[in-house]
């Protein structure tokens, strides 16, 4: 046993980081939810070529025959940096469902392809500029033109008329993981850009990090980021318990960013409540992150299946 | 990265599942007269098959087990339905400090009668006017002739009762600031100068005590580390405390499965059932974090800060997988005894080893660096 990280695994996550930290991942956000995706498909390129989508496709379709703790350390930054796009679709999802040169243009970014799994996932994300909308069973569906409002506003959700399908299986459990590990990410996110802000914001002369109110608050988030991430590395591993671990980790990914969520609003106060602030993409996206791909109670049900 | 158990380790774990089925027994409790020689009794049968302290080495009674056959070994334990350790405050709290900071001298006398039960250990941190502030101690020890004398009082002493020793921190220079001038002591029990006052708990049993030192004699070879730094000292404990050794997964993972079980058996009650799912999900996180710690320590890291979140999460967890199972249980919770032991004992994993509120000023000062408060 060996529950830790490999050296390459650090290094791709750290390669990630210093990719999105320095590529302006809000403003592109903010673009792709007016339904411009330039610089969202400039990032995808980016991606695309570290590896990202290529991850679960195997060598033979130019992928990269990694597994699912690779695909963890990737949807983790991509949930840090709330990078826009069918991401858990076409990373996580598709690679089970699509075959031949389809999987090749996939794993070389060329493909972007979404999923929809009714009735946990009855939206079409971005199958507006996706090349393909897939049913669980891989059949390719044609989705509404017109974007559903979501409560993320770069979650741009497309009603697809004859999904149909069963939220079950491998190719759903890793979007479930995918998912778990965005939430995680953005959670820590907001723990991080929390503690930043509470050692510089000064109020009855103290930084407010000085607070026990404050800090208690934070350091129950930490509590539960620090205890969700082991479970999906867990499940990322587990054999025959793949299905049962996904939930338990989805459901505590997604309760820990709730929770940080919550937190890193009210120690930001007003200014968290601004457009302006990147807080808001995170507050907005680990709601709707939260139900996507199975809420905490499909999920809780399935844990004790 | 992966969760494969190796050949070894899982021989190991096969072996301990064996010996547990056909051994394990219910004994009274632990904080009763009867139930307290029960368990010493439940010790020395443990130690005798070397099952006692796994880890520690075979000079001590042990078997040399890595921390990940240690883990598997407390799963099967608490699996197997196993009575609590009588012998844990010891084992699990002095033991690891007599590794890191005695002598060999006290190694080879103390711990293998640890090992057996022959000498029980009670804990004896807290004092009237401290609770978590151990720089409030006020006990004294004053130098004599080849040792020490002890005066003043511990409370909530847990084994105290009943238990032959005790161990902890006194005041040996009374002009020094907070945390410096406190020593690490090793006490008889049963010694000229010493009373045992049983404090009744929530249960009734008498679980705590109060111990009152009258000037009692203790031999320079009972000092653990140098004098004055006590403090130091007592930090490798606390750690142990708070983080693996003391709650290992195992405990909790064997409660939530009982849970899982009778949350079925009661007809699997939809409004309980997200709680019942939330507790198995706690202590299936706590064992993979858990793992991942073994990990981190076998590759050389140590047990720091991280220790707290530990302690903060399976306090919480406890309380509310026990909470889960008393509303599951209905009208008929107030009288399932086991049930309603495990509640009162998790009752109290918010409090000791560190309260909730040190752990959290802990993670956000030292793992987060956020400013620390003024203190006067």
């Amino acid at each position: 046993m060996r529950f830790q990280l490999s050296p390459e695994q650090r290094q791709f996550a750290a390669t990630l980081h210093e990719l999105l930290g320095g590529a302006d991942t809000a403003a592109a956000a903010r673009a792709w939810a007016a339904g411009e995706h330039d610089r969202g498909l400039k990032l995808w390129r980016a991606l695309a070529d570290v590896g990202v989508f290529a991850l679960l496709v195997d060598e033979d379709h130019g992928g990269l025959g990694a597994g699912p703790v690779d695909l963890v350390v990737a949807c983790e930054a991509l949930g840090y940096h709330a990078v826009p796009g069918p991401l858990v679709e076409s990373a996580a999802v598709a690679p089970a469902l699509l075959t031949g040169h389809r999987l090749t243009s996939l794993a070389e970014g060329d493909l972007v392809a979404t999923v929809v799994a009714p009735p946990e996932v009855p939206l079409a994300l971005d199958a507006d500029v996706a090349g393909m909308v897939l049913d669980l069973t891989g059949a390719s569906l044609t989705a509404g033109a017109e974007p559903v409002r979501s409560i993320d506003p770069p979650r741009r959700l497309f009603r697809v008329p004859a999904a149909a399908g069963r939220s079950d299986g491998v190719a759903f459990d890793r979007g479930v993981l995918a998912v778990a590990a965005q939430l995680l990410g953005a959670g820590q996110w907001l723990l991080d850009t929390s503690v930043a802000y509470a050692k510089q914001r000064k109020q009855y002369g103290r930084a407010i990090g000085e607070y026990q109110a404050i800090k208690h608050l934070l350091a129950d988030v930490v509590t539960r980021l620090e205890l969700a991430r082991p479970l999906l590395y867990g499940a990322a591993v587990a054999g025959e318990t793949f299905a049962r671990d996904v939930s338990a980790a989805k459901v505590m990914a997604g309760d820990a960013a709730l929770l940080a969520a919550r937190t890193a609003l009210q120690v930001h106060g007003a200014i968290g409540y601004t457009a302006e602030h990147d807080l808001g993409l995170r507050l907005t996206k680990v709601r709707a992150l939260a139900g996507a791909w199975g809420t905490g109670s499909f999920h809780r049900a399935r844990v004790l299946r | 990265m992966d969760l494969d158990i190796d050949e070894a380790s899982a021989a190991f774990r096969d072996e301990a599942r064996d010996w547990l089925a056909s051994h394990v027994r219910s004994l009274p409790s632990m904080d009763t007269a009867d139930g307290f020689e029960a368990h010493r009794a439940w010790e020395a049968e443990l130690a005798e098959a070397r099952w006692s302290v796994v880890s520690w080495p075979a000079e001590y009674h042990g078997r040399d087990a890595s921390m990940l056959q240690w883990l598997l070994f407390e799963e099967e334990y608490y699996a197997s339905g196993a009575p609590g350790r009588v012998s844990q405050n010891g084992i699990f709290m002095l033991g690891p400090t007599l590794f890191a900071h005695g002598t060999q001298e006290q190694r080879d006398r103390i711990l293998p009668a640890m090992a057996t039960g022959e000498q029980v250990w009670a804990q004896a941190w807290s004092e009237p006017e401290a609770g978590s502030d151990i720089a409030a101690l006020r006990s004294t020890a004053v130098r004599t002739d080849g040792g020490w004398l002890l005066s003043g009082q511990k409370t909530w002493s847990s084994r105290a009762s009943f238990a032959d020793r005790a161990f902890g921190l006194f005041r040996t220079d009374r002009e020094a600031e907070r945390h410096h001038g406190l020593t690490y002591f090793m006490a008889d029990l049963r010694a000229e100068g010493v009373t045992v006052r049983p404090i009744p708990q929530l249960d009734g049993e008498a679980g705590f005590a109060e111990i009152f030192f009258d000037e009692v004699f203790v031999p320079d070879e009972d000092v653990i580390g140098e004098v004055g730094q006590g403090w130091r000292v007592a930090m490798t404990t606390a750690n142990n405390e708070r983080g693996l050794s003391l709650r290992s997964p195992g405990r909790f993972l064997a409660a939530a499965d009982r849970l899982v079980d009778l949350w079925r058996d009661h007809g699997a009650s939809p409004s309980t059932r997200d709680r019942v799912a939330d507790a198995w999900i706690g202590a299936r996180a706590y064992q993979l974090y858990t793992f991942g710690t073994v990990s981190r320590l076998a590759e050389g890291g140590e047990l720091g800060p991280e220790s707290s979140v530990n302690k903060l999460f399976w306090s919480h967890l406890d309380v509310e997988l026990h909470e889960t199972a008393l509303d599951v249980l209905g009208p008929a919770a107030e009288t399932d005894r086991a049930w309603v032991d495990g509640y009162l004992f998790s009752l109290a994993g918010p409090i000791y080893g560190g309260t909730d509120q040190i752990q959290r000023n802990t993670i956000a000062e030292r793992l987060l660096k956020l400013p620390r408060e003024a203190r006067r």
